[in-house]
């Protein structure tokens, strides 16, 4: 990691724990109590419990212009993208997801017509999604590409939490971290009154809302898959599935969520203010959020044109961007999940001990 | 950072002709938390309102954007508040830090008002957060703001966009024309053009002088010179002198200001709560010659640093160092600049700039006076030296165990006390009489009620009720003499 973006987080807490007004908005600086000097470790798990509020930055007496130039927003999110790229192996990779939106764009594209070679012509008539593409080549495409990326990301999971000398984790911080995850307790400003983000210095939910559909809409998909697969290897049931079923409940409510919520971070993040961000990452952040956007409207459109002429194509996009986005897992923005649950749980032993 | 406050000639000109150039029923001076109840009570009665706020957006807010709590009655628990804090206790405490300097009748409307400040205040926007973490003795007194006084600052000025207040940044006031105990318009610099904006009713609140160094040399010579100044830079007073002029009644030490011992540091402006050193009860206090001045260990730190911004600014160069050992280096809040560390007290001296034979025979009388005795970081403990000059009467232990921790410390100032005499509807009085049409609420007339020394959160008390009152009133009257 780079030394100036710890010492410049280091420099900054320092004025922050000799103030504390911000206490109340977040687990970070509940956090930040415990301590009256900051080593790497410590700016390292606080990055990744921060999540990007942005309340302390709007609350704060020493921002620019003040000489003091506080900015922890921004501070801790730039220790916070290193964190992950140092912990998760094959940073080259990091780095090229991260570098620009275009990544994402291109290499769905480049996989479509991978496939699309794969498939042959897709727009053959086809009755279901089986005659495109047959369920065993989709599952030696995907096992490979979901499997290789988890193992990856939990390898920098692993690191990670060396770092920040985990322990073994207990059910009750399982628990205390879940729920802080599932409501995200985190960007409510701690007295429910939310974030600060696209309205400037005042709160909002908007952000949380969005951000947990999309997240709820991911994991509903994901069950929907998930189910899906049990029914066809445990049941010998076979796609399609009728509107009626677990795979398609999820999936279609799932994916209205997913693409409700990212239409809406994309449109939020378009109106908040870029340098409380990650300096460099804005441009690849968009790029993460309309890839999942892709993903689930897609997925919505294929329900809708299914048996029409234009479906065979829109699967492959569909599958292309899901390979993508599998892939990209441990490399893109989808990383701050996990690392941020990681941060909790660890934040739940420290608290607890 | 360092002021950059133009020189402007007031344009007289413009009062002369009477070029009412915007016309308002309300005009509120000032952009802090008093200023900013007023104008909110103002607009809610009707009136159109401005106000005029001296910095730039980004400074906003006059000291109370360095605040963190108001302290508030209560007859039982209240959303962050424990306990209860009725009238009388309060009073009293408030009689323990004046030593009866104040106004009996002012102080109690203050208190009884703070009541329902608590409430109104959630209904602008502001949200409370628990004690924070170190201040546990004021959860049951003062209500924090939720990210501190900014955040309550930045939630008024919304609450004010919202209610169509027009809100002047940059805004200077240059001159208050007051004749006969009746306010006719106020000459502005708005961004550097110069306006008569004439209104039916003023709200002054643009706090105390505290920025202007050469006023506070009237009272403490050059080395005023020295002083940090812990808040904003805009509170240089002018409002204040003007009104002053044209024959309001005066209130407070004209010459005396709210001192603190701060480190040597900080910022000369707006330094804000983090240049706090809280190390001096653990530590002896030396100056630049090496010698002791004053105990230590007098009383808890909250209760004594208001004197040490005294003590030190009566030392050579208005500066002191205070030197702690190993041994305390965990027990007071973290420091925003870290000591100077050094593994001898030889070196320390050196590193310090004292003078070092002094400095060692300082610390040699002192660690020899040192008793034995159980030491409480948290309470008196009466671990006292004996035959030591001054005395140390609590936490004296030996400074033996290196390494060794030194701070620089310098006065910083808080807030000054001169300001207007009021009536408990916050009118000015001018020469025993109400003004007409002229209020003041917060620092520019908390001399009424804190005649001396401070009561934490005490001073936001004071803005928030008096700029309550005074913005209602003066809205009522625009509206009523509108006709």
């Amino acid at each position: 990691m780079q030394d100036q973006v710890l010492d410049e987080a280091k420099r900054q807490l320092a004025v922050c724990n000799a103030c504390r007004y911000c206490e109340g908005f977040c687990s970070a600086f509940k956090a930040m109590t415990r301590y009256r000097a900051f080593d790497t470790e410590t700016v390292i798990h606080m990055s990744n419990l921060c999540h990007n509020c942005q309340a302390c930055y709007h609350s704060c007496q020493y921002t620019v212009p003040h000489e003091f130039e506080l900015n922890l927003p921004s501070a801790l999110a730039n220790v916070r993208v290193e964190s992950w790229e140092s912990h998760v192996p094959f940073p080259v990779l990091s780095k090229l997801f991260q570098s620009s939106p275009l990544v994402s764009l291109v290499s769905v594209v480049v996989v479509s017509i991978l496939f699309w070679l794969v498939a042959g012509i897709p727009w053959l008539a086809a009755d279901t999604f089986y005659d495109l593409i047959s369920h065993s080549v989709l599952v030696l495409i995907f096992g490979p590409l979901f499997l290789a990326p988890l193992l990856i990301l939990f390898v920098g999971l692993g690191r990670y939490w060396k770092t920040v000398n985990g322990e073994r984790i207990t059910r009750q911080q399982l628990a205390d971290a879940f729920r802080a995850a599932a409501n995200l307790k985190n960007l409510d400003g701690g007295a429910g009154q939310g974030c600060n983000y696209e309205k400037d210095d005042r709160y909002s939910q908007s952000r949380r809302w969005a951000h947990q559909a999309t997240m709820y809409g991911f994991l509903l998909c994901f069950a929907s898959t998930s189910i899906a697969t049990v029914m066809h290897y445990g049941f010998g049931l076979v796609a399609p599935y009728p509107l009626m079923s677990l795979p398609k409940l999820f999936g279609v409510t799932g994916g209205i969520l997913l693409t409700l919520g990212t239409s809406k971070l994309i449109y939020l993040k378009t109106k908040a203010n870029p340098l409380l961000e990650a300096s460099s990452r804005r441009g690849s952040d968009y790029g993460f959020v309309t890839l999942l956007w892709f993903v689930s409207t897609s997925g919505l459109l294929l329900y809708w044109a299914g048996g029409t002429t234009i479906a065979g194509t829109l699967l492959i996009l569909h599958l292309a961007s899901i390979a993508c986005l599998f892939v990209s897992i441990p490399f893109s923005k989808m990383v701050h999940g996990f690392f941020r649950i990681t941060a909790l749980i660890r934040e739940a032993q420290l608290q607890r001990t | 950072m360092t002021p950059d406050l133009p020189e402007i000639t007031p344009n007289k000109e413009l009062i002369r002709v009477g070029e009412g150039v915007i016309d308002f029923d309300v005009v509120v001076v000032g952009g802090g938390n008093a200023a900013l109840c007023a104008a909110i009570r103002a607009a809610e009665t009707g009136a159109s309102v401005a106000l005029f706020e001296r910095a730039p957006k980004d400074y906003r807010g006059g000291n109370s954007r360095h605040t963190r709590n108001f302290r508030c009655m209560h007859r039982d628990p209240k959303g962050v508040l424990t306990g209860s804090y009725d009238e009388d206790e309060f009073y009293d405490d408030l009689l323990k830090v004046t030593k009866g300097n104040t106004d009996e009748d002012l102080a109690r409307l203050a208190i009884r008002e703070s009541e329902s400040c608590y409430d109104w205040m959630l209904g602008q926007g502001c949200f409370f957060q628990e004690s924070l973490s170190g201040t546990l003795s004021l959860s049951r007194t003062n209500a924090f703001f939720l990210g501190g006084g900014k955040a309550l600052v930045n939630a008024y000025y919304n609450r004010l966009e919202a209610q169509n207040v027009s809100i002047f940044y940059q805004a200077t006031v240059l001159d208050v024309v007051i004749r006969d105990r009746r306010f006719d318009g106020v000459l502005v610099d708005l961004n550097g053009e110069q306006k008569y904006v004439r209104s039916r009713a003023i709200v002054l609140a643009s706090g105390g002088f505290e920025a202007d160094k050469d006023w506070l040399a009237r009272a403490w010579g050059d080395a005023a010179k020295n002083f940090l100044i812990r808040g904003t830079p805009y509170n240089t007073g002018e409002v204040l002198k003007r009104v002053l002029e044209t024959g309001a009644d005066q209130i407070g030490d004209p010459t005396q200001c709210h001192a603190v011992a701060i480190d040597g540091r900080a910022p000369e402006y707006d330094g804000g709560i983090v240049t706090r050193v809280d190390c001096v009860p653990f530590s002896i206090v030396v100056n630049q010659a090496g010698h002791r001045f004053y105990d230590e260990g007098e009383d808890v730190w909250p209760k004594r640093y208001a004197i040490w911004g005294r003590l030190v600014a009566k030392q050579p160069g208005q500066v002191a160092y205070a030197i702690i050992d190993s041994k305390s280096k965990d027990l007071f809040m973290p420091t925003v600049f870290s000591a100077t560390v050094t593994d001898s007290l030889d070196e320390m001296a050196v590193q310090l700039g004292l003078s070092r034979d002094q400095f060692l025979a300082t610390v040699n009388e002192f660690n020899t006076g040192c008793g034995r005795g159980e030491f409480f970081p948290t309470e008196l403990d009466g671990l006292e030296t004996k035959g030591v000059q001054p005395a140390k009467t609590n936490w004296a232990r030996p400074i033996d165990t290196p390494p060794f921790y030194g701070y620089e410390l310098r006065p910083g100032v808080t807030f000054t006390y001169l300001g207007f005499r009021v009536g408990p509807d916050a009118k000015v009085s001018f020469g025993g009489l109400p003004s007409d049409n002229v209020w003041a609420a917060g620092e520019i007339m908390a001399g009424s009620i804190l005649g001396e020394g401070y009561l934490a959160g005490f001073g936001m008390t004071i803005g928030t009720a008096f700029g309550r009152i005074a913005g209602k009133e003066a809205g009522a009257h625009a509206r009523s003499s509108a006709g």
